[in-house]
């Protein structure tokens, strides 16, 4: 596999996305969406993180093997995020709980 | 262990070389998403449990540093992948400016956080005994503008109303937000130790179009960090800001 030089221009192009992603996660918080704010920053961070990863990591030019330990990261994160978020929401007494005591209430 | 040049005895080609330490150092950041996963995991957990302490805690924060040093740190990596193609097409000068830019712009953004971490200090936000989340609200000092803590104090006090543990609750987010913003800052003085080896190699012309192996990992580290700050500006500033 022959090594990819990745131009300045598409660096320049990633670095004014994930700027014009900045103002935009910015202006999105300061609007009333409901549930939908934090669904909307998560949304544009992950966008974000793609293309540093595409591009700043040069994941798109990478070996076969290198991306499969890419999509593998996310797949693991995935699993320990989702099973252990479908477990709270199961058990409505949980977190209640593991509240700390009410210190300090007071000052 | 036998060596030729840049080349060890263990690797065909340069080329080779250079796919295995990216693979390594990949292996090494799964493990690095997966550490600060479960911080965000904990995170996510407890501002479900308590959001109105979230809320109240995140808009003590500074956005205005916080937007800041967000630029700062995307540009540092800009600045980092300009030092990768530097290397790659064998301009050995700029390959030190650019290394040199990125270490500024990391220096910068650690210098910020201290700014944010005294004000949090000063403002009796750092979990503990002394923790008030109402002091900054009460003792304002001749600089802050009267009619934002005023505001600020309506707001703690609706806060108050729909949780009277504030106080404990919001401790819960200081010790995240501190914990997380602490371990980022960790990862990013390390990585300042790392350009610091990188721009004493450059400044010797050590790298090359045939191996930049090193900047090229010691990048694929710094934009690591950079995508953990990505999730952490929108949730650690960001959550209540819509009041």
């Amino acid at each position: 596999m022959s090594e990819h030089i990745v131009s300045p221009k598409i660096y320049l192009a990633i670095f004014l996305t994930l700027m014009a992603g900045t103002a935009i996660t910015v202006w999105a918080a300061y609007q009333n969406f409901g549930a939908f704010n934090i669904v909307i920053a998560l949304g544009i961070a992950t966008f974000k993180a793609t293309l540093v990863v595409l591009y700043f990591m040069h994941a798109r030019y990478s070996p076969k093997r290198t991306q499969l330990v890419i999509v593998c990261s996310v797949f693991w994160l995935a699993i320990m995020l989702a099973l252990t978020l479908t477990d709270y929401q199961t058990r409505e007494q949980s977190v209640s709980r593991f509240a700390p005591p009410a210190i300090n209430r007071a000052a | 262990m036998h060596r030729t040049g840049e080349l060890y005895g263990h690797f065909e080609t340069l080329e080779q070389q250079k796919e295995s330490a990216a693979l390594g150092m990949w292996i090494f950041l799964v493990t690095e998403v997966l550490f600060f996963g479960g911080l965000f995991l904990t995170y996510t957990i407890n501002r479900h449990a308590y959001p109105t302490a979230f809320g109240a805690g995140s808009n003590t924060l500074d956005l205005a540093l916080g937007g800041f040093n967000t630029v700062v740190l995307i540009m540092s990596s800009l600045t980092m992948a300009m030092a990768v193609w530097s290397a790659e097409v064998g301009k050995k000068q700029l390959v030190s400016i650019f290394l040199i830019a990125t270490l500024v712009l990391g220096t910068v953004f650690l210098g910020v956080k201290v700014i944010e971490y005294k004000q949090k200090f000063d403002h009796h936000l750092i979990p503990g005994s002394g923790f008030d989340i109402r002091y900054h609200a009460e003792h304002p000092t001749a600089t802050d503008n009267p009619g934002k803590i005023a505001e600020e104090r309506e707001e703690l006090e609706k806060a108050f109303a729909k949780d009277p543990d504030l106080n404990a609750h919001a401790q819960l987010y200081f010790s995240l937000y501190f914990g997380m913003t602490g371990l980022h800052a960790l990862h990013m003085i390390v990585g300042a130790g790392l350009l610091v080896w990188l721009i004493k190699g450059s400044f010797a012309g050590r790298y090359t179009p045939q191996y930049n192996t090193p900047v090229e990992i010691v990048g694929l580290y710094w934009h690591f960090v950079d995508i953990v700050w990505i999730y952490l500006f929108p949730l650690l500033y960001l959550i209540d800001r819509h009041h």
